[in-house]
């Protein structure tokens, strides 16, 4: 943009490259340099993309979304401070909490101290820094946000929710039926994930990655497998690249499906959950006999994948796509013809292009509300950059139009399955299956930049000479979408907020780690 | 929409192991379950789903069985909003510390006789996450569990599977 200094123009003159970090380049700062940083962001569109802690640094990402250029930013900070980011990037905020919670590292002049992810209930403080201390003796009660004025009330709901879902804590202040302020708490499926990962060989670690956010499954195993990749300097078989954008597709195809039909389920019209439930269900049988997992769990592995398609795959594939085509269309008709439908779903939730653009949110939430940012095409990764499609972007940032940029999401995926059926690429010479064996004695930083159905995930790892993993921080896309959906359900009514939620569906495990 | 409903009326149900049985496997346990169904609890079982710290994966396929295809709900089983409702709570995740207290309101608040279900590998022995400092590992080590329903995520069949064996168990308690 006109006026602005290149992201690596002012990181060129403040931090020193550091050696061995792919494919994207990581800086070192000084205290001086980070506080020039976080005057540099404040007149800047730059994205945060992520923000993770070590005993005794720092870190976070940037891009540039204009010319697209990603780094890394790293700050040592011996004695555990650092300035915080919030105040020029808000999402930057649940970070910088969680990584105090983990390394007790403290962010200076932050705009909300408060723990996140550590409830009291680990039995130990700042568990991965140096020296965790002892729980404390009588932990007091989480404090929410003050709410003042007239005719105000509260609704505290979960963490056990009505539902099947996932654990998590919603208050909700209201005046009447209208939704004033609604204030997440998080944390509750803290599993421990990056901790576990610290020091495991890679393939384990993968293992924990595919488990991250179980929707999500195959993009996180894919952000995993090429950062490790990155940091290796591996290259992977050609089949196995193509291979995982078949399964990355069919995941996002059979998500979409799920919430698309749970929406308007939650709009009282359980019909479409019915209709789509059978496509989403249709979808998960030909996965599994394609690379046998309904989730495809455990497929994508660093070098490569786990399994390759069977013969009658591909057939099976084509099947499907061509069931989807004649299915799902009529579906997507009624959707838009009902009033009943519409009613609930147009103009409820709305979020605007400037809270998405300063909360970096991707996904359909982003691009529902006019941000127009996909990870497949910008950084972009193979085979996408050999494929057609359209990432469908809208402005009206209501349910509504997250419902039909996942309607279009589908769509494009169906072709993206039949372009990457027909040009897949045979087995290489003397491999059963397509992976490479990843080689011992090398080590190294790399990171990852993965679209999933959710958004854009990116996953920092580095490994020792060994070939074990001794920091891996997996960012999941919900950070930057959750706190948005505090901003859509204002000014709504209570009943709306299934809509809301559900049209966002963040992830909880994923987010909590 | 009218021509959805009007294929939906002479179409048959889409439900597996109604008239063309896809699945001989599936429409065994059908049977099976009906009848234990109806000998131990009449003909209802109501189920609340606890996620005690699960990746989601569970989640996802205990969803499936709502679905037309498997309709658990044919078999008087079927999912409710509270555990005052609850007959059954069907845990899953390796316990996260931060839910362990949830966890043991939830099971409190469910009134007798109960059954504790564990699904998933994470609730039958903490999976990958056991031996951290965020999980307590099995659900067994919280609660008591009656059946297990190992998998990971277990597949709706299995969860069916499963929650025969339940209603067996508990028809000779
Ligand atoms: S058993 Fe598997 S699918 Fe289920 S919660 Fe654990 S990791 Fe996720």
């Amino acid at each position: 943009m006109y006026g602005e200094e290149p992201l690596f123009g002012l990181l060129n003159r403040i931090g020193t490259p550091v050696e061995g970090h792919q494919p994207w380049p990581r800086y070192r700062l000084g205290r001086d340099g980070w506080l020039r940083l976080i005057k540099g962001l404040a007149g800047n569109g730059w994205s945060l993309l992520g923000l993770w802690g070590e005993p005794k640094a720092v870190h976070a990402a940037f891009r540039e979304d204009f010319s697209g250029d990603v780094a890394v930013v790293s700050l040592d900070c011996p004695q555990g401070r650092f300035p915080s980011l919030s105040a020029v990037r808000p999402a930057a905020n649940r970070l910088e909490r969680a990584a105090h919670d983990l390394y007790g590292l403290v962010a200076e002049r932050t705009t909300d101290p408060r723990p996140w992810l550590d409830h009291d209930a680990w039995g130990v403080r700042r568990p991965l820094s140096e020296q965790p201390a002892a729980p404390v003796p009588n932990p007091g009660p989480y404090t929410f946000l003050p709410v003042e004025g007239d005719g105000l009330h509260q609704i505290p709901v979960g963490p056990v929710h009505a539902g099947i879902i996932e654990p998590g804590h919603f208050r909700f202040t209201a005046n009447g039926e209208t939704v004033v302020r609604l204030e997440e708490r998080l944390g509750y499926v803290h599993r421990g994930v990056e901790g576990l990962m610290q020091g495991r060989p890679v393939a384990e670690a993968a293992r924990l990655a595919a488990r991250i956010s179980g929707d999500a499954t195959v993009a996180h195993s894919l952000a995993f497998a090429r950062a490790v990749e990155a940091a290796l300097g591996i290259e992977v078989p050609a089949r196995a690249v193509w291979l995982r954008a078949l399964m990355a597709e069919l995941e996002r195809i059979a998500n979409h499906l799920g919430d698309i039909g749970a929406i308007c389920n939650d709009a009282a019209f359980a019909f479409m959950l019915a209709q789509t439930s059978q496509l989403r269900e249709r979808v998960l049988r030909t996965a599994d006999s394609c690379f046998g997992h309904r989730l495809m769990m455990d497929r994508v592995i660093p070098g490569g994948v786990a399994a390759d398609l069977p013969e009658r795959g591909t057939g099976l594939l084509l099947e499907l796509v061509a069931e989807l085509r004649r299915r799902f269309p009529p579906l997507v008709a009624i959707y838009d013809g009902k009033a009943s439908l519409q009613d609930r779903t147009v103009t409820t939730g709305f979020v605007s292009t400037e809270l998405v653009t300063r909360f970096g949110a991707g996904g359909h939430v982003g691009r529902a509300s006019g941000r127009d940012q996909d990870a497949r095409r910008s950084p972009g990764y193979a085979p996408y950059d050999e494929l057609a499609f359209e990432v469908p972007v809208l402005t009206e940032g209501d349910v509504n139009a997250r419902v039909w940029v996942r309607i279009r999401e589908v769509e494009q995926s169906l072709s993206l399955i039949e372009q990457i059926v027909a040009r897949l690429p045979a087995i290489s010479r003397g491999l059963d299956h397509p992976s490479v064996p990843l080689e011992a004695g090398r080590g190294g930083e790399g990171m990852a930049l993965v679209e999933s159905f959710r958004g854009e995930i990116l996953t920092w790892v580095r490994l020792d000479g060994e070939g074990a993993v001794t920091r891996c921080h997996p960012r999941d896309p919900s950070w930057f979408q959750w706190p948005l959906l505090e901003a859509a359900i204002g000014g709504n009514i209570v009943a709306d907020f299934p809509l809301c939620n559900k049209s966002f569906n963040c992830s909880y495990a994923g987010h909590d780690l | 929409m009218l021509k959805h409903i009007l294929t939906s009326l002479t179409g048959g149900p889409v439900t597996e192991a109604a008239p063309a049985p896809a699945d001989p496997a599936l429409a065994e346990l059908a049977g099976k379950l009906d009848k234990a169904a109806k000998a131990r609890l009449g003909r209802s079982l109501s189920i609340r789903e606890v996620d005690a710290g699960s990746c989601n994966g569970c989640e996802l396929e205990i969803h499936a069985l709502n679905n037309p295809i498997y309709d658990l709900e044919r078999f008087g089983i079927r999912f409710v909003a509270s555990p005052r409702h609850a007959d059954v709570l069907l845990v899953t995740g390796p316990v996260a510390r931060n839910m362990r207290e949830a966890l043991i309101r939830t099971w409190d608040a469910t009134p007798g006789p109960k059954w504790l279900v564990a699904c998933g590998d994470c609730a039958v022995s903490g999976g990958l996450f056991a031996g951290g400092y965020a999980c307590v590992g099995p659900v067994e080590e919280v609660l008591p569990v009656d059946l297990r329903i190992p998998g990971c995520p277990p597949r709706p069949t299995d969860l069916l599977a499963g929650l025969l064996a339940l209603l067996e168990t508990s028809a000779a308690k």
